[in-house]
């Protein structure tokens, strides 16, 4: 009975079919001059589906939820052996006493308990490449109004960048430019922060997520109000993608223990 | 558009997806899928679908692959089945 309800269906990609009859040209042609945000993908995205891309990144949230309360641990069990480079002579040092104190010095850096060769090149060009990687993400965040891209791409972008630097060094300099405690805020208030500006239209006076109540705060068109509160949460978003992008990478390569990284 | 180019890709897309899930290197089957989101990333490019494209580049060919490599390097390289 639904393969002979389904033979009734539309033929696969007629374009006169009543999808894209009445919600499609409707969108094309009113999304500008409603939200005055030219890339009429993110004014669909944002605005007109603002509670469905709310949940996203609730979802994305969670899945970093997820990831931190299976993986993380925090025990004080036997680290096993512990290396660590002097320096000055490049010598390995291999302790095996877990409770032997290494006091904090300049000359010795912990190291990975598998070999890593200290590939100058690929550290210098990460390092080099990752603020460009990041400026290029913050670029794609605010200008999703205007081209390609948007919250969700400039927050794994974003994320990315700090991945690259954790895959290139080691995963102790990534958590020491982006600490636990950090990305553990951001990812909730990136939700919080897109929630908050629903209930901020919802004080000034229109509905939830609705950007246009805003016009009477900010002093400006109601157009120009929507394409604003657009790029507010797609700020929410990339904050929270960022960071759960970060939490996900660090508790799965160290598997939970934020020692030692791939 | 060149249907020729269309084509290659398209192929390509398939193979790299019927050989992610048939590979037995888990290693492998990850590279394989990072191979296949990028030509399919190439594909929407072509037909137009800009932000689609973005997103798959982004998070298809680039995080998810860096998270199976994770994945399988504090895990198991082999598959039981």
């Amino acid at each position: 009975m639904l393969i002979h309800a389904a033979l009734e269906f539309p033929v696969w990609g007629d374009p006169n079919a009543p999808a894209h009859l009445h919600v499609a040209p409707e969108y094309l042609e009113r999304a500008y001059e409603e939200t005055a945000t030219p890339n009429v993908v993110t004014a669909i995205l944002a605005d007109y589906r603002g509670y469905d891309t709310m949940f996203e990144t609730a979802v994305i949230f969670s899945a970093g939820l997820a990831c931190f309360f299976l993986l993380r641990t925090r025990s004080r069990k036997d680290p096993g052996d512990r290396f660590f480079r002097h320096l000055a002579t490049d010598m390995v040092i291999r302790i095996q006493n877990p409770s032997m104190k290494i006091p904090d010095t300049p000359y010795l850096q912990p190291m990975d308990s598998f070999w890593t060769p200290r590939s100058t090149i690929v550290r210098a060009a990460s390092r080099v490449l990752a603020p460009f990687i990041q400026l290029y993400a913050l670029y794609v965040v605010a200008h999703g109004h205007y081209s390609p891209g948007g919250g969700f791409q400039g927050g794994v972008i974003l994320g990315a960048s700090f991945i690259l630097i954790a895959l290139s060094h080691d995963l102790r300099t990534c958590m020491r430019q982006t600490p636990e405690k950090l990305i553990g805020v951001l990812s909730p208030a990136g939700v919080l922060f897109y929630a908050g500006v629903g209930i901020l239209c919802v004080l000034a006076g229109g509905n939830f997520l609705d950007y246009g109540a805003l016009a009477g705060w900010f002093g400006m068109a109601r157009e120009a109000a929507r394409s604003l509160g657009i790029l507010l949460v797609e700020m929410g978003v990339a904050a929270c993608v960022m960071a759960t992008m970060v939490i996900i990478y660090a508790n799965l390569s160290s598997a939970g223990g934020h020692r030692q990284g791939l | 558009m060149i249907w020729q180019l269309d084509l290659a890709i398209l192929t390509l897309v398939a193979i790299c997806a019927v050989a992610a899930i048939t590979v037995r290197d888990l290693l492998g089957a990850a590279v394989l899928f990072g191979a296949y989101s990028f030509m399919l990333c190439l594909l929407w490019a072509i037909m137009g679908a800009v932000d689609v494209a973005f997103t798959e580049a982004s998070v298809g060919a680039g995080v998810s692959t860096v998270f199976f490599i994770a994945a399988v390097f504090r895990t198991t390289r082999r598959t039981k089945d």
